[in-house]
């Protein structure tokens, strides 16, 4: 059963790569000449593998379930692999609603990369606490999650219009700080890309280091899978295999680092910014062209005014489903759980600012006619207001939401 | 008088009728517009000097041209204060200050979420900007009086641009005549004309109309002219909202009258009745227990280490005090568990803390030291002693109780409690047998052996055995406010998506002197209204284009 489950998950993971790199294929293999049956059709099939894996992904759920007894949802891995899902989904219905190919090569592989993200957490299935034990829970995660699924594609819509923008005109001042923050969002992607490289790898040679330190007057051990750049602060080595040489941590994390894995933490975080730091010079020596002009001819040919929109769309329908879900659902779910329906703890106060970024944005779109490319900005600003969420709140400032 | 007069008027009165009292516009068709019309409301022919030049008039169609409120009056201080909070420029900062606010607030843990005096602990743990976020009442800031007031001015916004909005936007979609100028249509964002004939015409608009009538729209005609409209309650959904909004945060001003709302929080060890607090119940723990998953139902291939729990649970019973008799009655009995709170009558009590294994009573046994003979034992309930409890110990003993410090402490030699937690019982006994008048005194201090303080004694008292019970922690709630911002919260969701799952679209055509005008317009996705009409106005034979396929 649990090697069933995994292997649902290896399937759901093959088939959304696939997927990217239909639609990808679809529109770069229609250079020149222009055949928009062509990509119609290519675009067809790439929507047909991502329903696949979107049902490979179900199945997956529901193996899980059978296993664990409850809904996947309640830790780090669960929950990041399910907005994957949502991604997929929220992609799905846009792609009917406007046929666009060329999003498809834009969101799919950001679903790819956020599986394999999640799958650097640990996998394995835990009884519910207490707490956790409620339907409510469920509904309030599950659409919340559908609701940020429909910010991702608007982000990914807007990083497109973005693209085509920039590409266009680069010249002058505010092209070039657009180009500038428009390079830099792209690079922060390649470091979730290169968080999940890297810790493959290291989780395939098997890589260890262990730690004894001192956690508010406690001793605590902590284990790394990663080389220790950074070490628990006034930490001693237990076990260290060594790396290029290295036998102790190059520093100390700073003592006001105090969790008992914060410095952990704070080591992926290093690696996964050198990583993607040295992924994009790899990318660049290669290419010998920014990420922005890579992409370029992606969207060169698409209608602005029709990747604004998009954006705007998904974000259209993701808001009443996240209010629903990440307030309203979260609201009756608290009130059973805890007596109180609101209790600003930070996963809940964070909730409450994706909310009033999203309405702010949209105040700004309909009455201050914020269209293009500030609507761009927002949309992406908005999702990494989610991924400061999903990832800062739950694995740094923990509050009662904390995902073991 | 004169101005409250006059304020009232204002407000009571719909627009339009207070401005035709002062001052009237116009139009060529030969309608009377109020003052601050932009649009005619009649035809749509622009009136503003500043809008015939213009190439679209796309700005001025969201309230359809309509005079509004705070464009009409801007010269007295309600004025002044109305016009600020129905911009929604003024609507969008304050959004955006309250998040920024919030966000702050969640850099260290607020106040509830920690252990220890706030005054030191931020300080302590988060050095120098920990002092501040605290000296700068961040740390206990979403109850705050500036955070409040953040909220209420969103609220009174939200009041405020709603009613300047919703009426003249009423009034103007309930009164659309289908006949439009050409200048209002072509003036559109989305436009086009086109030479027909007069004998064409016909053909061409029945066919327009046909079309759009397939695509659901619902279709007017009148003359030569066409008005197709669908999606009209997508234009209510941002009030709708706005109104659940509203009604969502009264709610929650509600809970500031006494009495609607309750916060409290007990602790209870098994076979306790204690008063639940600022009501007039009891509340008894008969039974409280943690139960921890079976290894047998924890499924295999998961990974767990050590024992994981199940449940807590706690039985309670609820009770009424007699306000004569002064007895208590049960009326409620329930078992209390995580996600399922006992409730009675809009009070709940949530299971919210366990501690297992808390010493509740100590048997002590007494032993005649000659002999080594064991004369009894006695029990003490070290939560509820009273003054001068005596206890009957075998045949012929009686030990009484002259000092009880639950928490003992030495402080300059004299014998002190620190608390009323049993934390370090010690007693002071006096042991007398039956008859006697004088007894002998006998001091029992936990953990710590006395004997040489007693030699002359001729019993020794010792611990022959403690009783524990858990101990729960009920969150004690009420909230009468909650229908009430639930309430606002389904209009809020109705709202929302009426606004967003529908959209408002409009579509005029007229012929007028050999030439075709059309003109579209919606509140969103104009893309998508491009794409409908282009296929609409080809099944007509209209060439228009508009996006490329
Ligand atoms: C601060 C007070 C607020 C004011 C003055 C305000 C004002 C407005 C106005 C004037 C509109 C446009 C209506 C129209 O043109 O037809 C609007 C739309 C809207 N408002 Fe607000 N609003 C406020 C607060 C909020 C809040 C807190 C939310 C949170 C959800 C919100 C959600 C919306 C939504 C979703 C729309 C529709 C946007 C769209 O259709 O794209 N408003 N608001």
């Amino acid at each position: 059963m649990v090697q069933l489950m995994e292997n649902l998950l290896y399937a759901t993971f093959i088939l959304y790569l696939l997927s990217s790199v239909t639609f990808v294929m679809g529109i770069s293999g229609n250079k020149e000449k222009k055949d928009e049956a062509r990509v119609r059709r290519w675009g067809n099939i790439g929507v047909g593998i991502a329903i696949t894996g979107a049902v490979f992904q179900v199945l997956f759920i529901i193996t899980r379930m059978l296993i664990g007894g409850h809904f996947p949802t309640s830790n780090m891995f669960e929950f990041t692999a399910f907005l994957c899902f949502t991604i997929v989904i929220g992609f799905i219905v846009i792609f009917f609603i406007y046929r666009s190919v060329v999003l498809g090569a834009f969101v799919m592989p950001l679903a790819v990369i956020l599986l394999a993200y999640a799958s650097v957490f640990p996998r394995d299935v835990q009884p519910l606490i207490p707490a956790l034990q409620s339907h409510w829970l469920y509904i309030h995660v599950t659409t919340a999650a559908l609701g940020q699924g429909a910010f991702a594609v608007g982000f990914a819509a807007g990083l497109m219009y973005l693209i085509g923008r920039v590409g266009k005109e680069k010249k002058g001042k505010t092209g070039f700080w657009n180009a500038f923050w428009l390079e830099t969002t792209l690079v922060v992607v390649l470091m979730f890309v290169g968080f999940s490289l890297i810790n493959f790898t290291f989780g395939a040679l098997g890589y260890e280091a262990k730690f004894s330190h001192q956690v508010d007057g406690q001793p605590n051990v902590q284990e790394y899978q990663l080389p220790p750049i950074a070490g628990p602060h006034e930490g001693k080595v237990i076990h260290m295999d060594p790396f290029l040489g290295l036998t102790q941590p190059l520093f100390e994390a700073p003592a006001w680092m105090k969790g008992q894995q914060a410095a952990g933490k704070l080591n992926s975080v290093i690696w996964s910014v050198m990583t993607g730091l040295i992924l994009y010079g790899l990318i660049r020596l290669i290419a010998r062209k920014s990420l922005t002009d890579i992409l370029y001819p992606l969207v060169k040919n698409l209608n602005p005014e029709l990747l604004d929109e998009v954006s705007y769309r998904a974000i259209a329908i993701g808001f009443p489903i996240f209010t629903l879900g990440a307030l309203i659902f979260a609201m009756i779910w608290a009130h059973e759980a805890w007596g109180r329906f609101w209790g600003w703890d930070p996963k809940e106060t964070w909730a409450f600012i994706t909310w009033l970024f999203y309405s702010a944005y949209l105040h700004l779109r309909l009455s201050r006619g914020w269209h293009g490319l500030k609507s761009a900005w927002l949309a992406v600003g908005g999702f990494v207001i989610i991924m400061i969420n999903l990832i800062v709140i739950n694995l740094v400032i923990s509050g009662l939401h904390s995902y073991a | 008088m004169e101005s409250i007069h006059s304020i009232l008027i204002a407000l009571v009165l719909k627009r339009g009728e207070l401005q035709d009292m002062i001052e009237n516009t116009k139009c060529e068709c030969g309608h009377n517009n109020p003052v601050g019309t932009i649009l005619c409301e009649c035809c749509g022919k622009p009136l503003d000097e500043a809008l015939i030049n213009k190439e679209t008039i796309e700005k001025e169609m969201r309230y359809e041209g309509k005079a509004r409120r705070s464009q009409a009056f801007q010269s007295a201080l309600f004025d002044r204060v109305w016009n600020f909070f129905s911009s929604v420029k003024v609507a969008i900062i304050l959004i955006i200050i309250t998040l920024i606010a919030a966000a702050v607030g969640t850099i260290f843990p607020q106040e509830k979420f920690i252990s220890g005096d706030p005054a030191t602990y931020y300080s302590e743990q988060y050095g120098i900007y920990g002092e501040l976020f605290y000296k700068l009442g961040l740390s206990d800031m979403y109850s705050s009086w500036w955070f409040f007031l953040l909220l209420a001015m969103i609220g009174i916004s939200l009041v405020v641009c709603s009613l300047d909005r919703v009426i003249p936007l009423y009034k103007a979609l309930q009164n659309q005549q289908v006949i439009k100028s050409p200048d209002f249509i072509s003036k559109q964002r989305i436009s086009h004309r086109e030479e027909i004939d007069a004998a064409e015409k016909e053909a061409k608009l029945n066919g327009l109309a046909d079309s759009l009538a397939k695509k659901l729209y619902h279709v007017r005609r009148d003359g030569d002219a066409i008005l197709a409209e669908k999606g009209r309650i997508s234009r209510w959904g941002p009030y709708i909202n706005h109104i659940g909004l509203i009604i969502f945060l009264f709610g929650v001003v509600l809970r500031y009258i006494p009495g609607w709302y309750l916060d409290e929080f007990i602790w209870i060890r098994e076979g306790e009745i204690k008063k639940v607090p600022e009501t007039e119940y009891y509340v008894k723990n008969e039974r409280a227990f943690a139960e921890l998953y079976d290894q047998k139902e924890i499924p295999k291939g998961l990974n767990v280490e050590g024992p994981v729990v199940k449940k807590y649970q706690t039985d309670a019973v609820l009770y009424e005090k007699d306000p004569k008799t002064g007895e208590l009655k049960p009326v409620h009995k329930q078992s209390i568990l995580v996600n399922h709170p006992l409730e009675y009558k809009g009070l709940s009590l949530f299971q919210s803390n366990f501690e297992p294994g808390q010493l509740d009573s100590i048997t002590l046994k007494v032993t005649e030291k000659k002999t080594q003979k064991q004369a009894g034992t006695f029990t003490v309930k070290l939560y509820d002693l009273n003054p001068n409890q005596v206890y009957q110990v075998g045949g012929n003993l009686e030990v009484r109780v002259l000092e009880y410090y639950p928490d003992f402490a030495l402080e300059n030699n004299r014998p002190v409690t620190k608390s009323q937690e049993p934390n370090k019982p010690a007693f002071i006994f006096e042991v007398r047998e039956k008859g006697e008048s004088q007894g002998e005194r006998s001091w029992v201090i936990a953990g710590q052996n006395l004997d040489s303080l007693t030699k002359e004694n001729q019993y020794a008292i010792d611990l022959a055995g403690i009783n524990v019970v858990n101990e729960s922690g009920l969150m004690v709630r009420k909230d009468r406010s909650l229908p009430v911002i639930f309430f606002g919260g389904i209009i809020s969701m109705i709202g929302l998506v009426m606004g967003f799952y529908w959209q408002h679209r409009r579509v005029w055509a007229r012929w007028k002197d050999g030439m075709l005008y059309i003109g579209a317009h919606t509140n969103k996705n104009w893309f998508s209204l491009r794409r409908e009409l282009q296929q609409a106005a080809r099944r007509a034979d209209i060439a228009l284009t508009l996006v490329k396929d």
